[in-house]
């Protein structure tokens, strides 16, 4: 018989743990319930049963493999350098394998996200369009004023107001193929321009991700702009997949690997300096491909190639040592796109005030930024460099928001109580916009303030750049 | 038993199912486990007092258990225990400027007790390594140390009063908020460091200093570990305490810096870090004597922290030491003798001809300034043949520490791992003298049986 994910894992990978307690008082499930089953250090001593068979794949097991997180907070505060990531993967593949959480709905949900959705690009870009449609028409809004909504299954529901607001063009309309510094000003939305003299010339690959095509791909082209500002010239692949995060995520290690490979098959790693992405979460399982490869003898070099070359677009600005960008001319008056100012017109409308000079930002870590990839100083050398920006530090900024990949949705409870415990620490610096490199942080957290009189802004410290060079007056 | 258990704390009080129990089966001790029957949660005195009747109408053992970090396998569950978790009573009730005093429960996590003192310029200075998250009721049973137990002593130094539930449910206060108390014999110090053998503490009075009010840290490299050990003697000499004189040898300076990336030197055989604390003009004097004696030693480099972040950087870096360590090996299993200070240039060696004899990796680090040392044994323990070596290992570092004056541990407790060692250490009279006491306020053995004697 086909041994299990754990007990096909390197045992070692397990004895790491020495069971310290370091990580205790940084784990929000442990924080929530004072149980050691809820914590890093409990729930390796449950893995480390199951692989020397003390335990039996329980659904007890399986719903605590579920509670974790995810948020990799253990990983930074571990001394021994324990691998979590690489267990928890392996423990939710182990629980998917054995079955003992299977029940038909489920099947059914996984079948149509995991397997159908995101495993085919077109389908899922189809499926945004359709919700496109269904927002835009304003459907959307008839079936929450008519309540419509209560008819769907109560996790469902909980998600509902989550559900990401679908950009009216996706990546590939609003980036082009190829895009060079010296072309950036004929792209449409891009009028940065490049100093090539400041900058040596790169050549980078750009991951447009999937949600974040759909949903977010504003940021995408954000991305684009600050890269060519820089000097770097921008491939884009059509049509891109999803990287495999959701998978490697939620124990489906196998299509991890397909997508892996994939990604691996539809580009010429040799010709770029750098392939970026900018979603925390994708980031972090995008430099994993290494590990997710090893032993496959045809791919293994080449993700151990993709792994070096694979930055997130922060921690690749500033290893470039990106541009600062200058303060607004004072005769440039209107740069309608720029989110300060945006901002700023609201409030003058309002209470007929100067303009303030200055607008306060505060950032909040995606976990899988600074746990997952320990990226925690450069989005914030980012936002210190943007004229008009007053970067504002939160009580718990690296502590997670429950968002959490999918956590929202099968653990609403304890979501919502990161998620207070998250908007109470941001609200407290009382500034208006927080900066926010993951899709599905943004996405949380914007829900929690859907009530709000006075909503925070989530902006991706991409966005804020790209903004700020576009304010920029050209010689 | 567990149904009245469920009845008198709540369900969400009573944990029995063999997910929630594995957890708990062992604590920061390496590779000793057993599996307990249940774990209960008390909020207070009174209901400890009732699980305690209850346990002794059913012969079952009782084991306190803090945050589990404990180092000598103290909070260990035995067969078929009732594993009792402090955790749900941490509030600290009292914070007393006036006698410079602070009460609290046993589930307080130490690092909230400096905080609590440090808000209104008050120091609690016992700093065990694991405070960030072991408890105060742990530490006063383990009579926990730190890195500045050189200048300042162990926690049985801050400890002015406590209140103990017996094994028969009474509940006792011992000591109180008087700076001197000399009432009958002194019950206080009996329980600190009695591993939960005798008593289950509930609440802790603690007597607090004023904050120093500067504090200077060095960090100073040699290329051998003599130079580092003549250096700590020399600073002794002249008749300077450091509150903090700590020691890592080149393998822990390695795991240390691959995990906490302070910028240590990978070219020393030794590093010695020092703080020292006080008066702004005292604290800055005793560096630059303590800077000059380190040069003239032969150190390498004498690094001064620069500000205030910097030195907390460091000791962060230093209390990491052991959980680091286990980068290099999967098994960590760590040792905590003592010596008299003037002998702690020979226990290094000794520790280096074990290693070297056993072909053992032992990595050395520990607290130079008050003769603590912590070799630490690199291994693998499905390594039978290695693990044979490791006891082998262990016993003759006991018996060097033993042979120059030394003790079995320095503020770890002895709970199971030490418990073979100690008779050697006391004699027959003195460890006889210890189990009368224990039969006498335990007499059914059902307060953590088995730890420290059988």
């Amino acid at each position: 018989m086909k041994q299990s994910p754990l007990q096909s894992l390197d045992y070692s990978v397990l004895q790491q743990c020495m069971h310290c307690g370091m990580c205790l008082p940084t784990c929000p499930t442990y924080a929530e319930t004072g149980r050691e089953k809820n914590s890093p250090r409990g729930r390796i001593s449950l893995m480390r049963a199951i692989a020397d068979g003390e335990l039996e794949t329980t659904p007890n097991f399986a719903e605590e493999m579920s509670y974790c997180l995810g948020c990799l907070a253990c990983t930074t505060a571990c001394p021994a350098g324990v691998d979590y990531t690489n267990l928890l993967e392996h423990a939710r593949a182990h629980v998917e394998q054995s079955g003992v959480v299977k029940t038909p709905r489920r099947d059914f949900v996984r079948w149509l996200t995991m397997k159908q959705l995101f495993m085919k690009p077109r389908l899922l870009r189809f499926a945004g369009r359709l919700l496109w449609l269904y927002q835009v028409t304003g459907l959307q809004s008839l079936a929450r004023a008519l309540r419509l909504t209560k008819l769907l299954p109560t996790s469902i529901r909980v998600a509902e107001p989550s559900t990401p607001t679908i950009q009216r063009r996706f990546s590939d309309s609003l980036i082009a193929k190829v895009e060079t510094p010296s072309s950036a000003k004929t792209a449409k939305s891009a009028s940065a321009s490049a100093s090539p003299s400041a900058q040596p010339f790169r050549r980078v690959l750009l991951l447009t991700g999937c949600v974040q095509d759909i949903a977010f791909s504003d940021i995408n082209r954000a991305t684009a702009d600050v890269l060519l500002a820089n000097n770097c010239e921008v491939h884009t692949p059509r049509a891109q997949s999803c990287c495999g995060s959701l998978h490697a995520h939620n124990g489906e290690l196998d299509l991890a690997a397909t997508l892996a490979r994939r990604q691996l098959d539809a580009v010429d790693l040799s010709q770029f300096d750098a392939v970026i992405s900018n979603a925390a979460g994708c980031g972090s399982h995008l430099k994993h491909y290494d590990r997710l490869l090893a032993t496959d003898p045809a791919y293994a070099q080449r993700a151990a190639e993709w792994s070096r070359k694979l930055r997130d677009i922060s921690e690749y600005l500033v290893e470039i040592n990106f541009r600062h960008p200058q303060p607004p001319a004072r005769t440039s008056t209107a740069v309608p796109n720029h989110p300060l100012n945006l901002l700023r017109s609201s409030i003058d409308g309002r209470e007929k005030s100067p303009a303030p000079t200055v607008t306060p930002v505060t950032y909040h870590e995606a976990c899988h930024l600074c746990h997952g990839q320990k990226i925690s100083a450069q989005p914030r050398a980012i936002l210190r460099a943007i004229p008009g920006i007053e970067l504002r530090e939160s009580a718990e900024p690296t502590w997670c928001c429950g968002s959490a990949g999918i956590y929202s949705i099968t653990q609403p409870k304890t979501a919502g109580w990161l998620r207070d415990r998250k908007l109470n620490n941001l609200r407290a610096t009382a500034a208006p916009i927080v900066a926010v490199a993951n899709p599905g942080c943004s996405l949380h957290l914007q829900a929690g303030e859907a009530h709000s009189a006075n909503p925070l802004q989530f902006i991706h410290p991409v966005v804020l750049l790209a903004s700020a060079y576009a304010a920029e007056t050209h010689p | 038993m567990l149904a009245e258990l469920q009845q008198l704390l709540g369900p969400e009080n009573v944990l029995t199912s063999r997910e929630d129990l594995i957890p708990y089966a062992f604590d920061g001790t390496a590779a000793l486990k057993q599996l307990p029957r249940a774990v209960v949660f008390p909020r207070d005195a009174a209901q400890i007092s009732a699980i305690l009747k209850l346990a002794r109408a059913h012969r079952t053992p009782v084991i306190t258990r803090g945050s589990g970090t404990g180092l000598s396998g103290g909070s260990v569950p035995v067969e078929n225990a009732l594993v009792l978790c402090v955790l749900k009573m941490d509030r600290i009730l009292e914070l007393d400027p006036r006698n410079l005093t602070l009460l609290a429960e046993p589930g307080v996590i130490t690092q909230k007790i400096f905080e609590t003192a440090d808000a209104v310029g008050l120091f609690y200075p016992p700093d065990p390594g694991s405070m960030k998250i072991s408890t105060i009721g742990g530490n006063v049973a383990e009579n926990s140390g730190g890195l500045r137990g050189l200048k300042y002593g162990v926690t049985r130094d801050y400890v002015m009063g406590l209140e103990v539930v017996l094994a028969d449910g009474s509940v006792c206060w011992l000591g109180n908020k008087c700076v001197k108390d000399v009432a009958g014999y002194n019950l206080r110090d009996l329980f600190i460091g009695s591993e939960g053998t005798l008593g289950i503490i509930t609440k802790v009075l603690l007597k607090l200093l004023p904050k120093p009010a500067a504090r200077q840290t060095l960090l100073a490299t040699f290329s051998q570990m003599d130079a580092a050990a003549e250096t700590v003697s020399a600073i002794i000499a002249a008749k300077i305490i450091p509150c903090t004189l700590e020691f890592l040898d080149r393998t822990t300076i390695a795991c240390v810096e691959a995990y906490a990336k302070v910028g240590l030197p990978n070219d020393a055989e030794a590093l010695l870090l020092i703080e020292t604390d006080g008066h702004p003009a005292a604290a800055a004097d005793e560096a630059t004597r303590i800077e000059d004696l380190a040069r003239s030693q032969g150190a390498l480099q004498v690094r001064r922290a620069r500000d205030a972040a910097e030195s907390a950087q460091l000791a962060l870096a230093r209390r990491s030491a052991f959980s680091a360590l286990a980068r290099r090996k999967p098994t960590t299993i760590l040792e905590d003798v003592t010596v008299p200070r003037s002998e702690l240039a020979k226990m290094i060696r000794s520790v280096q001809h074990i290693a070297a004899k056993h072909t053992l990796d032992i990595a050395v680090f520990g607290h130079f300034g008050d003769g603590n040392l912590h070799p630490t044994i690199l291994t693998d323990e499905r390594n039978t043949a290695e693990m044979e070596r490791v006891h082998h290992a262990i016993a003759e570092i006991v018996d060097a520490a033993l042979a120059l004056g030394g003790t079995i541990t320095g503020e770890h407790g002895v709970g199971l791992a030490k418990k073979p060692f100690l008779k050697q250490q006391l004699g027959e009279s003195s460890h006889a003298l210890l189990k009368a006491i224990k039969h006498t306020l335990d007499p059914d053995a059902l307060l953590n049986p088995g730890k420290i004697f059988d």
